[in-house]
């Protein structure tokens, strides 16, 4: 056991390993009865980085987090931190500290009692516990409200209980279990920079797990995105955005304008794709190596990536032909539905006070994009 | 969210703490209730003791009229009970559940006050009031409606009044459990539809509060079926019930493979109810384990 | 809109004084001067003072709160720690248990007094206190388990996680999560337990021997040997009793946080 030890609460000992990874998971898997809720998943979190586990309901994301706190064991592979390995270490003695979803804070302790209770349960002296309650209360902007109950907070001001009373035990990590998603849509949008901030400013390292893709995409360094049990692509959040791995992913990152279709022979530099809805003329597609011509794929752009316009692009661009079906104004943006072919909505939005011109509902348009925007998935 | 994969239980202290109490258990409460069953089926000794040869002969003998007579009066008076304590209890649950919220733990509090009191005193009130020159014939001789007293006590109205008036509080909690749970909007979508009172009350309200009525029903006719205090004080020679009977058979006339077969039919009849309770309660959330 | 109407306030009215009136009474005419009429001859305090110097009954009252004091203290610590314990037994075996455990509060209690009666006649134990402690251990196990387990199931399971998180043992879980939230429903359990032992009749009734008289049993004679003042005196007292017993777990309970 590593003994209390009280260095001011900021990067810990970034200098001595920065490069080397806190969390290494080795190809764990975890069955409950017949269903195998994390299959072989495998990771490193680097010091000082914000790491979220994204994914939808039932993903696995919060069995993984759940090992990584102790409360359960992988049926296979290996769980390390700081190159130890975890396996039969019970949460109490693990160097991790969790913010849990529920927040669960000790409804009969203080707030103060609440922060001091992991530094209590390691026989930190006195003394020493009210300074660093102090300290993370500070940091958490709570001074002040010391002798509250946890029911006298607000649902923000418990969630920063929550957070203090992980990060006043200065642990290697912070475990973050879906941290807010029992806040209204505003206080969210607040905690989010208030908990990036906290982060940057201890120097923490932060495994945060996560179904909302925008929160993860703003406050992580990597996002490691997870369906089914898989880990099916981890990396930065722009790449993760631009570059998925798979039509799943590329879907539960943002929208996914896709269109069917197989691959044909080489024109120029680009290679052709024939939609297999007929109707619509072969289109131009950036040209990977390896896939031969008569593979079918789907190309997937992004919103962001599609021009909308009355006539006909002057440019050979891909381009597309459709009509407007619907048009849902949000104050900051307007979104348009465009029919595609016969069974397809894409999407476009055009931002509020950019001067294009508007769009009117049934009326045909020209959807076109650069050839090495679209992104192809093969079957 | 997933559901949580493991059972996440609270304590965090090993099952075998439970050890020693289910030990407990077993020695002193099924143990003991093994060697009634056990007795039920031996045969008395000619001075009182137990001779320990399988026999169904004790269950025969309560066939006997003498003995059905009583453990038909027993479910009678329980069944009469039963219904007088919904007659009662329904208003009373349903004006509990429609009053200010902040009043009803009050009231509540208020029905179930009696009951944790206790049951032999409470019993005994019923005494003074029921007796000869108790209040209540004095009451009726004062205003002139009976000339002489009536024999009020020692009756089996006495009895069932005794019942009814220590388990009202159990048909009371469950039925203010069921009301509080229907929606009033659901009584106003009614009326405005046309619906008499009448109507409201068999066509929404009772189907609605249905569960909490079985419950009630059940836990008021449990307690009343194997009293045996109530009929004891309150009742005669001629209206004893099971209760009595088993005591009669232990202390009085030592047949204690009599008292025993009585026993277990007892037990056979309660333990349908508490079946019964459990599966109307699996249906719907019972009033004794909220989930 | 309130749909009370007038027929459901006079019922529940009358429900209420029939609840309150019988008691009403008693306690009033235990204050009666009049020997043996119920006709009111003027309020006294004598069938109290009476009741000071019946030896036997102050004997009496001596061993229903040694039985109830012995009995609260085992069952709380039996059946507490079946609340503890089962806890994290697998699903199936706490249904067997609950089954066992609600057995005893539903099987009328004749039936308990005389399955423990013979017990203990067979195992040639002589009848008297320690047969009642052990009988009242018996009952009390129950409600002590449940009131308990009722606690332990509305309490998040997040708080137990939370703390073994913030490096606590087993043991500073239960010391300083588990018994801190479960200290108002404990000391209600114990109140409920010392009532109902105070209280009872009928297991006592069977399973003392003529040494060991409680109170109840004490009443009990009394009425059946005929009706004196002194049983009004003794009842009102019980009734105080018990119902300040009530109170104060009602109270402590009503903390809960």
């Amino acid at each position: 056991m590593t003994t209390p030890s009280t260095p001011p609460l900021s990067i810990p000992d970034g200098s001595r390993s920065a490069k080397l990874p806190v969390i290494e998971i080795r190809g764990i898997v975890r069955r409950h009865g017949p269903v195998t809720a994390v299959d072989q998943v495998s990771f490193e979190v680097r010091r000082g980085e914000f790491f979220s586990i994204l994914g939808p309901s039932g993903a696995g994301k919060t069995s993984v987090l759940r090992m990584l706190a102790g409360f359960e064991d992988p049926d296979q592979g290996d769980v390390l931190i700081d190159g130890r390995s975890m396996l039969g270490v019970p949460p109490n003695r693990r160097p991790l500290n969790l913010v849990f979803q529920s927040y669960a804070l000790f409804p009969h302790l203080t707030v103060f009692e609440n922060v001091a209770f992991g530094l209590k349960m390691r026989r930190v002296a006195p003394p020493l516990i009210a300074e660093q309650v102090r300290e993370a209360l500070t940091m958490v902007k709570l001074l002040g409200k010391e002798s509250r109950l946890p029911a006298q907070l607000s649902g923000g001001e418990q969630q920063r209980v929550a957070l203090a009373r992980a990060l006043v035990n200065k642990p290697a990590v912070v475990l973050l279990d879906e941290p807010l998603a029992a806040l209204d849509q505003q206080l969210r949008q607040e905690m989010q920079v208030e908990l990036k901030s906290i982060q940057e400013q201890a120097g923490l390292t932060c495994v945060c797990v996560t179904h909302h893709q925008e929160e993860a995409m703003m406050m992580s360094d990597r996002i490691a995105v997870m369906h089914q049990g898989r880990m099916w692509q981890i990396g930065a959040p722009r790449e993760v955005y631009e570059r998925p791995c798979n039509l799943f992913v590329s879907r539960f990152l943002g929208v996914s304008n896709e269109l069917p279709g197989r691959l044909e022979g080489l024109v120029g530099e680009h290679r052709r794709f024939q939609p297999s809805d007929d109707e619509q003329p072969p289109l131009l597609v950036h040209p990977v190596s390896d896939e031969e011509a008569g593979r079918s794929a789907t190309l997937s752009l992004r919103p962001e990536q599609l021009r909308m316009t009355h006539e006909r692009p002057a440019r050979p661009d891909p381009l597309l032909r459709g009509r407007i079906e619907k048009t849902l104004f949000s104050g900051s943006n307007t979104k348009y539905l465009i029919r595609v072919g016969h069974d397809r909505l894409w999407e476009v939005r055009h931002r509020s006070g950019t001067h294009l011109p508007p769009f009117a509902l049934g009326e045909p348009v020209f959807l076109s994009w650069s050839a090495s925007d679209g992104r192809l998935f093969f079957e | 969210m997933p559901p949580r994969p493991l059972p996440s239980r609270f304590s965090s202290l090993p099952g075998w703490l439970a050890v020693p109490g289910l030990l407990w258990m077993s020695v002193f409460f099924l143990v003991p209730l093994g060697l009634v069953f056990a007795i039920s089926f031996a045969s008395r000794g000619t001075y009182g003791g137990i001779v320990w040869e399988f026999t169904p002969s004790n269950y025969l003998d309560l066939l006997h009229p003498l003995y059905g007579k009583i453990l038909g009066q027993s479910m009678w008076y329980a069944t009469v009970t039963t219904a007088l304590c919904f007659v009662l209890g329904f208003p009373l649950a349903y004006v509990i559940a429609r009053s200010p919220v902040r009043w009803q733990p009050l009231l509540l509090l208020l029905v179930m006050l009696p009951f944790w009191t206790n049951f032999l005193v409470r019993t005994y009130a019923w005494m003074i009031l029921l007796r000869h020159d108790g209040l209540i014939n004095r009451f009726l001789m004062a205003l002139g409606v009976v000339d002489a007293p009536l024999e009020l006590l020692y009756t089996p109205a006495a009895v069932v009044i005794g019942l009814v008036y220590g388990y009202l509080p159990f048909m009371v909690l469950p039925l203010y459990v069921a009301v509080e749970r229907l929606d009033p909007l659901l009584v106003e979508a009614a009326w405005d539809l046309y619906a008499s009172r009448w109507a409201v009350l068999t066509h929404v309200i009772l189907p609605l509060t249905k569960p909490g009525i079985v419950g009630g029903c059940i836990l008021v006719f449990i307690p009343s079926i194997g009293s045996f205090i109530t009929p004891d004080l309150l009742g005669g020679a001629r209206s004893m019930m099971i209760g009595n009977l088993i005591q009669h058979e232990y202390l009085v006339v030592r047949d204690w493979p009599l008292g025993s077969a009585v026993s277990f039919v007892l037990m056979a009849v309660v333990m349908t109810a508490v079946v019964l309770y459990y599966r109307s309660a699996s249906r719907t959330d019972g009033p004794l384990e909220g989930r | 809109m309130r749909h009370s109407s007038a027929g459901l306030n006079v019922v529940s009215l009358l429900a209420m004084l029939f609840l309150y009136g019988p008691i009403f009474v008693l306690v009033l005419y235990s204050f009666n001067a009049a020997h043996l009429s119920m006709a009111w001859r003027g309020a006294t305090l004598k069938w109290y003072a009476a009741l000071m110097h019946d030896e036997a009954l102050l004997a009496a009252t001596a061993n229903s709160l040694l039985i109830a004091v012995v009995s609260t203290i085992g069952a709380t610590c039996l059946g507490g720690l079946i609340a503890l314990g089962m806890d994290r037994l697998p699903g199936r075996r706490q249904l067997l248990i609950e089954g066992t455990l609600v057995l005893p509060l539903v099987i009328p209690e004749v039936m308990m007094g005389v399955a423990l009666m013979l017990f203990f006649v067979m195992l040639n134990m002589p009848l008297g206190l320690t047969t009642v402690i052990l009988g009242h251990i018996v009952f009390n196990i129950p409600l002590v388990t449940i009131m308990l387990r009722t606690r332990l199931r509305k309490l998040d399971p997040a708080l137990g996680e939370a703390a073994a998180d913030l490096g606590a043992s087993s043991w500073q879980v239960f010391r300083y999560v588990t018994l801190p939230l479960l200290r108002p429903a404990l000391w209600g359990a114990i109140l409920v337990a010392f009532t109902v032992s105070l209280d009872d009749f009928l297991v006592t009734f069977f399973t003392a021997g003529p040494g060991a008289t409680t109170l109840p049993l004490k009443v009990y004679s009394m009425i059946k040997s005929g009706v004196t003042p002194e049983i009004n005196a003794l009842s009102a007292l019980l009734l105080v009793l018990s119902m300040s017993c009530v109170g104060l777990a009602l109270h402590l309970q009503r903390r809960e946080v």
